[in-house]
């Protein structure tokens, strides 16, 4: 059912709305330290400023957090969280860039803004994953990835607190993978072991 | 959502014909942003390819202005990130009203949400009378919105409630009068206020101030601009002067970094020599 690949990845976005967080703090613990790629995060929460969110991902994980600032340089090993209120683009492949433009989806950060600027910056060097949400975004952002052969992944909605996020994005395109919340460790994890990125 | 309609090396030919043309330049803005912005102006304005947009450019000078207003982000608010502006309220303001005169310059204003929210400020700290706002953005168009003082009534709400948080011990409310689905704001909250059009990129510095406003700009400018820009601001800035940021903006990594001593965590530093 899940199909490895051989490609070297050059990023890993994941992007999730309500109920996604206990999904991530569930995952990140078993996530090997060496994976040899950036993670990005996008998740919607609200504009007022709960900067504790970084300081709670760490519990979860033994890779290195931070919350994106202006320009902030990507490195790999390392998970980058999306600031409330901002849009994350990649401004290189290896710099970060914030924009306050219009929220797209009632949302800003949106998913569908990272993950379109992902597939741009790295095509099919990007791997993508929707977790649960009540929420349009994303969709297209997975369509766009695969458009430029990057691979997507859904969290299977059967397993998902709120499955409206990866049921629309499953009607929108056809998912490399539908993977429930146990498997997800393992499966990326694997995905870098087969990489070619060490 | 919008696929790139233009390529990376069209982008760029493009930005460096409007910059010999026209003057204004955009070829040190982060292309990241800079990108989408242009697609979503080409959607809107039905230019399918880099060959249309640039015919309407170079031919109709009129459309310039609208691509200039459409390629840059005139997303504000007003007491935007509320704890910022208590920062400002309790621990900036005191400083100033020091100071016989007092002058402050709000960079990349936009609609005028967060000049507003710095007029209500002062006049609350009864230091309105002797202080003069200059408020500047590239955008002639934001800044005659901006001039106006009227918002959607939308938001007011919002705005309340992020004005209580910064401190306001008022009505949010008794600074406008409501209108059907607007709200305009008194004009003496304009009276101490000069809207003028400066351009950071080409632009000089006009004045010594105490502080400086320019949040939610830098993002859009590549490093190189950045440190052109901050030393347009330190060139502008008294010594002990405030420069104020974005919440995700620094001027760490820059040449400032040493002569600036930051204020707690919000992004407020003072200009130490």
């Amino acid at each position: 059912m899940i199909k490895y690949d051989y490609r070297n990845i050059g990023i890993l976005m994941i992007g999730g709305s309500a109920g996604s967080l206990k999904v991530l703090f569930d995952l990140l613990p078993d996530l090997d330290e060496d994976l040899g790629f950036p993670i990005i995060i996008v998740v919607h929460r609200k504009a007022a400023a709960d900067s504790q969110l970084e300081s709670v991902f760490e519990k979860h994980t033994k890779l290195k957090v931070l919350e994106i600032e202006d320009k902030m340089s990507l490195e790999p090993n390392t998970i980058y969280l999306a600031p409330a209120d901002y849009h994350v683009l990649l401004e290189t492949p290896t710099e970060l860039a914030l924009d306050y433009s219009e929220k797209l989806h009632y949302s800003r950060p949106s998913i569908d803004v990272t993950f379109q600027s992902g597939a741009e910056m790295f095509g099919e060097r990007v791997v993508a994953m929707l977790l649960s949400g009540a929420n349009h975004d994303g969709a297209q952002g997975l369509k766009y990835i695969q458009s430029v052969g990057g691979l997507v992944i859904i969290q299977d909605p059967e397993t998902a607190e709120v499955d409206f996020m990866p049921r629309e994005a499953i009607a929108k395109v056809t998912a490399d993978c539908i993977i429930k919340p146990t498997e997800m460790a393992k499966f990326i994890n694997k995905l870098a072991k087969t990489a070619n990125n060490k | 959502m919008e696929h790139a309609i233009l390529r990376d090396d069209e982008l760029d030919l493009l930005f460096e014909e409007i910059a010999e043309k026209y003057g204004y330049d955009f070829t040190l803005y982060s292309k990241a942003s800079l990108k989408r912005r242009v697609s979503r102006i080409c959607m809107m304005d039905k230019l399918y390819s880099f060959a249309e947009l640039r015919y309407q450019l170079m031919h109709y000078p009129d459309y310039l202005q609208r691509f200039v207003e459409e390629i840059t982000v005139n997303v504000t608010e007003m007491y935007r990130d509320p704890n910022f502006y208590k920062t400002l309220r309790e621990d900036v303001l005191p400083q100033l009203a020091t100071y016989p005169f007092i002058r402050i310059w709000i960079a990349g204003c936009a609609t005028g949400e967060e000049v507003y929210s710095v007029a209500i400020m002062l006049q609350e700290a009864n230091l309105y009378d002797r202080s003069l706002i200059y408020a500047t953005d590239l955008n002639p168009t934001v800044l005659e919105k901006a001039r106006n003082g009227v918002f959607s009534i939308r938001h007011m709400k919002q705005y309340s409630e992020n004005y209580i948080i910064s401190g306001g011990k008022k009505e949010l409310s008794s600074y406008y009068m409501a209108n059907y689905d607007v709200v305009k704001f008194h004009d003496k909250l304009k009276e101490r206020v000069v809207f003028s059009t400066h351009n950071l990129v080409s632009d000089a510095s006009f004045n010594e101030f105490q502080l400086i406003m320019c949040r939610n700009v830098l993002i859009y400018f590549e490093k190189e601009l950045q440190h052109k820009v901050f030393n347009l601001f330190d060139n502008s800035l008294e010594k002990l002067g405030y420069l104020a940021l974005g919440s995700k903006e620094s001027i760490r990594f820059s040449s400032l970094e040493n002569m600036y001593r930051k204020l707690g965590s919000d992004k407020i530093w003072r200009k130490l020599h």
